[in-house]
């Protein structure tokens, strides 16, 4: 393995190995005719970060959409926080959905909302009984958490790649989650956006002590980020492990995902 | 073990065609059962009904008053042949209530309203930010269109009600300025054949043409796909199906109101 990777300082988190935060068993998804998962298995631990290593179109993302239940799986047992999400009703569902905090690929801020109104609105939406004082407290410590608390009334177009995905982040962490889902943080930014990024995803799971899901095909992100990497080929993890336990793998489709991000 | 795929019922095109249908009538089934369910977001209702009604004023105006001065001035010579122009007011007014200021604002509302909640939704969904709504534990369909819908329903109504007025004041302008009525007696002749179930037919198409824009803006929208185009495409489908629901609705609500009427 090349030596960049081994001059990266690793944090090292504070991990649970006896409390499962996600558990995933026999997951298998299909569109039509073409089978995106094949029986997935991946367990998540209490304030762990596993990073989904794959190309694109390999499901990294449908993975992570049945987590939080906007797709159904076809077959298998997703468990989140003890409870299987495809069996619980819509309320149910909901009071989930309170305890992840999924950051999309593309943000997914509310384009006609403002920096602060996108950060109010899931709070005053779920969460009646606020006070207005309480709101902007909160809203001001998750900027502050993200450092762009001189964004707060700015629109979404004014902002560059790299704050909008801050900013979707600190959305996210209004709600205070248990558990964080990374779609795709690093996608589009340019390198020092995407160390910043990668330090905040690790400040996230320190502050707040979640566990995480990082979705990407950025292995710097996965080096500084993961405390385990799972390799999605083919529909299933072909390898799971620490980032230098997955790529001494000599699987020739590892390697060559390992060579197509650094040319050797 | 996955699950094996059905072949299709009949083709592709036949089953998509009816998988469509049932998807556009599910959808509406679940606004009726969204609409009695809290929360309600009343603020963005009135959010809404801004956009709808008062954003379409000036456009509903200048149309509502061009059509009723344009009305009147071409029909008048047919009438003039009898000697009957004094049958402008009632003739005028009947043809406004009862077909021209309904359809009209519904046209009207279709394009300008029905293309931008499609354009709107269908870029919230292309975006994710939709998907982000219903992450937050927000119900997308109760905030975005439960919302529309009750605001296009109502406000369609209300301007409806405002382009016959404004039909009506053009019209009295050419009577005006070529029999020089006065503005109580082209009133009260305008009025004096309109009944009660003009006014009640009138008011349930404004309704049911208010619904059907907003419904089908936001299901389009909903329902976009494949990035920007999809977007453009689903603004594009919000209008020309919300305005061929709007002409076969018409025909039936006239259908249906004349066999009442001649009862």
């Amino acid at each position: 393995m090349d030596s960049i990777f081994l001059n990266m300082e690793k944090k090292v988190h504070n991990i649970d190995l006896n409390e499962k935060a996600i558990s995933i068993k026999g997951l298998y998804k299909s569109f039509g005719d073409l089978h995106v998962l094949k029986g997935i298995d991946l367990d998540v631990h209490k304030g762990e970060n596993v990073v989904v290593l794959g190309k694109s179109g390999t499901g990294k993302s449908v993975l992570i959409k049945i987590l939080v239940g906007l797709l159904k799986p076809d077959a298998g047992v997703v468990q989140v926080l003890g409870k299987e999400v495809d069996k619980l009703n819509q309320k149910e569902l909901d009071a989930l959905r309170l305890h992840i905090g999924f950051a999309f690929q593309s943000s997914a801020l509310y384009d006609s909302m403002n920096v602060r109104q996108n950060l109010e609105f899931p709070l005053t939406m779920n969460f009646k009984n606020l006070s207005k004082a309480e709101i902007k407290d909160s809203v001001e410590e998750v900027l502050d958490a993200v450092g762009l608390i001189d964004k707060i009334d700015q629109m979404p177009s004014d902002l560059s790649g790299g704050q909008r995905k801050r900013i979707g982040i600190a959305r996210t962490l209004i709600l205070k989650p248990q558990i964080m889902l990374y779609d795709e943080p690093t996608s589009g930014l340019d390198p020092i956006t995407c160390l910043e990024i990668n330090e905040l995803i690790n400040e996230v799971q320190e502050k707040y002590n979640t566990s995480s899901i990082i979705i990407t095909h950025d292995l710097t992100c996965a080096k500084e980020t993961g405390d385990r990497v799972a390799m999605l080929l083919d529909g299933t993890f072909v390898k799971t492990g620490s980032f230098e336990e997955v790529f001494e793998d000599k699987d020739e489709r590892i390697q060559s995902f390992y060579n197509y991000n650094f040319i050797k | 073990m996955t699950k094996k795929i059905r072949p299709y019922i009949f083709s592709k095109g036949v089953d998509d065609t009816f998988k469509g249908v049932y998807d556009a009538f599910a959808f509406v089934a679940l606004f009726f059962k969204q609409l009695f369910k809290p929360p309600f977001h009343f603020r963005q209702v009135i959010d809404q009904c801004y956009e709808v009604g008062i954003k379409s004023l000036p456009l509903i105006t200048l149309t509502g008053f061009v059509t009723g001065l344009v009305f009147t001035k071409q029909s008048r010579p047919s009438l003039e042949v009898f000697g009957a122009t004094s049958w402008l007011p009632s003739l005028i007014s009947i043809a406004l209530v009862r077909a021209l200021g309904p359809l009209v604002t519904a046209l009207i509302c279709a394009g300008k309203v029905g293309s931008s909640i499609g354009a709107e939704l269908g870029s919230m969904k292309v975006t994710e930010q939709i998907d982000a709504m219903e992450v937050s534990a927000i119900n997308p369909f109760k905030y975005l269109v439960v919302t529309r819908v009750i605001a296009t329903t109502l406000m369609v109504s209300i301007l409806s009600f405002y382009c016959s007025l404004v039909g009506l004041l053009g019209s009295f302008v050419n009577v005006h300025a070529n029999d020089t009525t006065s503005f109580a007696n082209f009133f009260q002749s305008g009025f004096s054949d309109i009944t009660f179930l003009d006014i009640f037919s009138s008011v349930t198409k404004s309704l049911v043409f208010g619904f059907t824009i907003g419904i089908v803006g936001c299901y389009k929208g909903f329902n976009a796909t494949q990035g920007t185009r999809g977007v453009g495409k689903a603004a594009n489908q919000a209008v020309v199906t919300a305005m061929f629901l709007i002409f076969v609705e018409e025909i039936v609500i006239v259908q249906v109101s004349n066999w009442i009427r001649f009862f």
